[in-house]
C-alpha cells in the first residue's frame, strides 16, 4: 500500500497480543449487588428535608431551591405556623428528572435540603419517582448537627423575640438616640 | 420423491435453521464473554449459569419491544431490508459441507452460489439504511455498499486460485481435494479471503457500516425490537459462514486424523470465530479512505498476483 504498511502489521499484532495478555488480568468489574463499594460521603443521591437540632422542619418554604434548580424539579407551597414560622405546605421532588446537582443543596439558607449517598431508587413508572413531602422529610440533621436557623436568624418568632438570638445584641431603643 | 422423503428432506431443514439460529444466540452470548475476557471485565453473567441464559433474556426483551416504524420510513423496504439479511446467509449454509457424508445441497456451482448470495446480502444493510430515512442509516447504508463493492472483487479473485487447484466449483469437491488444506499452497489467498470475509461480514475493523462511534448506529439507527434482532441475527450467522467458508475452502474443511469430520469441522470453524472476536477487540475501525486503500491497492493486487501465480504454476506442474 504504502511505505507505512510495514510498521502498521508489527502495531496489529502488538495490540492483538496486548488484549491476549489481559485475559489473564485481575477484572475492573464490581459485581454490583453484592459488592457495594464505599461512597464518598459527598456523593449526590437521593435528596432529604432535614430537621433541627429541637426536631422541628428546618424548611422555611423560601422557594431558592426550586428557582435555583436547573430542570425545575421541585415544587412546594409555602405557609405559615401560629407561631410565626414558615414552613411547606406540600413539598414534592421529581426524580425522574432531577440530575442531582446539588444546586438546591447550595442555594438553601436554612441547610434543609441535602443531598444523601443513596442512589438506589429504582421504580417501574416515572410517577413513582415523584417524592412527597413525607418521602423526604427525615428525623434528623444530616449533615450539619447543630444548625438551627431561627435561632440564628433575626426573625421573630413565639418565644423568640427580635435579638433573642444566637450572639444577637438587643435592637437599639432609637428614642435614646435621639438628641 | 416419495412422501416420506419429502417428509425427511423439511424435518432436516428445520432441524438445520433451528441449529443455526441457536448458535447465532450462542455466538451473540460467547462473543460478550470473550470480549469481556480480554477487556479485563465479566460480560454477561446474571443471567442462568455463567449467564448461559443471556441470549434467552435478549430475544425475549427484543420481542417484547414496541414494533416501531418511523413516521418518514419508507414502509415496505423498511420491513423488508431486515429479513434479506439472516435470510440470504442461512440459505447459505445449504452448500456448507459440515463432514464428508452430512451436507443438505451439493451444488456443482456451490461457491458461485454462496459469493452470489453475500452478494445480496448487502441489499439488506444498504435498503435498510435508504428505507430509514435518516442521515446516518444513510451513511451507513452507502459506505455499506462501497465496501462491498471493494472487498467482493479480491474476495472472488482469491477464490479462483482454490478453484483452479481442486478443479470443481462443488465445496463437498473442493473440501474432497483438500488432502493437504489448501492454506498451504494458497497462503495468500487465506489471508485476502480472511480479510475480505471480516469486511463482508462488517465486523471490526471493517465496520464502517455501523460506526457507532461517528455514525449512531450506521444502518440499524432507526431500527429496534424485532427487526434489529434479525440484523443482528444476520451479523453473527454471517461470523459463522464466513468462518465455515474460510475452514471449507482453506483450512480442509472435515480432514484431520482421529477425531470425526465433524468434529474437525466444527474445530476448526470455532477457532476462526474466535480469531474474529479477537480482533473486534484488538483493531481500531479502519477510516474509510484507509479501507478503500486497503480494498483497491493492496487486496486486488495482491489477489491477481496470487491468481497469476497460481496458473502459471498450476500450467507448469500439469505439463510436468
Ligand atoms: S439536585 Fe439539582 S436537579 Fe435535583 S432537585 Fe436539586 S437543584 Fe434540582
Ligand atoms: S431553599 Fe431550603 S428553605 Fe428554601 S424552600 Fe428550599 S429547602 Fe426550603
Amino acid at each position: 500500500m504504502n511505505k507505512q504498511t510495514p510498521a502498521l502489521l508489527i502495531r496489529l499484532w502488538h495490540s492483538l497480543w496486548t488484549t491476549l495478555r489481559h485475559a489473564w488480568a485481575k477484572r475492573e468489574t464490581v459485581s454490583y449487588p453484592e459488592i457495594k463499594r464505599p461512597l464518598p460521603g459527598r456523593w449526590r443521591g437521593r435528596i432529604v428535608l432535614t430537621r433541627d437540632p429541637d426536631g422541628e422542619e428546618r424548611c422555611v418554604a423560601c422557594y431558592l431551591c426550586s428557582a435555583v434548580c436547573p430542570v425545575d424539579c421541585i415544587h412546594l407551597q409555602a405557609t405559615q405556623r401560629d407561631d410565626g414560622r414558615r414552613y411547606p405546605e406540600t413539598f414534592r421532588i421529581d426524580f425522574s428528572r432531577c440530575i442531582f446537582c446539588g444546586f438546591c443543596e447550595e442555594a438553601c439558607p436554612t441547610l434543609a435540603i441535602q443531598l444523601t449517598p443513596d442512589f438506589e431508587m429504582c421504580e417501574q413508572s416515572h410517577g413513582e419517582l415523584v417524592y412527597e413531602k413525607e418521602q423526604l422529610l427525615v428525623e434528623g440533621q444530616g449533615k450539619h448537627p447543630s444548625y438551627n436557623f431561627y435561632r440564628h436568624a433575626g426573625i421573630a418568632i413565639t418565644g423568640k423575640a427580635i435579638g433573642e438570638g444566637v450572639g444577637d445584641t438587643p435592637p437599639v431603643d432609637h428614642d435614646t438616640n435621639l438628641p | 420423491m416419495s412422501f416420506t422423503l419429502w417428509l425427511l428432506t423439511f424435518a432436516s431443514m428445520v432441524l438445520v435453521l433451528l441449529g443455526l439460529l441457536l448458535i447465532g444466540a450462542i455466538l451473540s452470548y460467547g462473543e460478550r464473554r470473550i470480549l469481556a475476557l480480554l477487556q479485563d471485565r465479566l460480560g454477561p453473567n446474571r443471567a442462568g449459569p455463567f449467564g448461559l441464559l443471556q441470549p434467552v433474556a435478549d430475544i425475549l426483551k427484543l420481542i417484547s419491544k414496541e414494533d416501531f416504524i418511523p413516521p418518514f420510513a419508507d414502509r415496505i423496504v423498511y420491513t423488508v431490508a431486515p429479513i434479506i439479511v439472516p435470510m440470504t446467509v442461512l440459505i447459505s449454509f445449504a452448500v456448507v459441507p459440515v463432514s464428508e457424508d452430512e451436507w443438505l445441497a451439493d451444488l456443482n456451482i456451490a461457491l458461485l452460489y454462496v459469493l452470489a448470495l453475500s452478494s445480496l446480502r448487502v441489499y439488506g444493510v444498504m435498503l435498510g439504511g435508504w428505507a430509514s430515512n435518516s442521515k446516518y442509516s444513510l451513511l451507513g447504508g452507502l459506505r455499506s455498499a462501497a465496501q462491498m463493492i471493494s472487498y467482493e472483487l479480491p474476495m472472488g479473485l482469491a477464490l479462483v486460485g482454490v478453484v483452479m487447484l481442486s478443479g470443481s466449483f462443488s465445496l463437498r469437491e473442493i473440501v474432497a481435494a483438500q488432502e493437504l488444506p489448501f492454506i498451504v499452497l494458497q497462503p495468500l489467498g487465506f489471508i485476502i479471503f480472511l480479510v475480505c470475509g471480516i469486511a463482508e461480514t462488517n465486523r471490526l475493523p471493517f465496520d464502517l457500516p455501523e460506526a457507532e462511534n461517528e455514525l449512531a448506529a450506521g444502518y440499524n439507527t432507526e431500527y429496534g425490537g424485532i427487526r434489529f434482532a434479525f440484523f443482528y441475527l444476520g451479523e453473527y450467522l454471517g461470523v459463522l459462514l464466513i468462518a465455515a467458508l474460510v475452514t471449507v475452502l482453506f483450512l480442509g474443511g472435515w480432514h484431520g486424523p482421529w477425531l470425526p469430520g465433524v468434529v474437525w469441522f466444527a474445530l476448526k470453524t470455532l477457532t476462526l470465530i474466535l480469531l474474529f472476536f479477537w480482533l473486534r477487540t484488538s483493531l481500531p475501525r479502519l477510516r474509510y479512505d484507509q479501507l478503500m486503500d486497503l480494498g483497491w491497492k493492496l487486496m486486488l493486487p495482491a489477489a491477481l498476483l496470487n491468481l497469476l501465480v497460481t496458473a502459471v504454476l498450476g500450467l507448469f506442474w500439469m505439463r510436468g
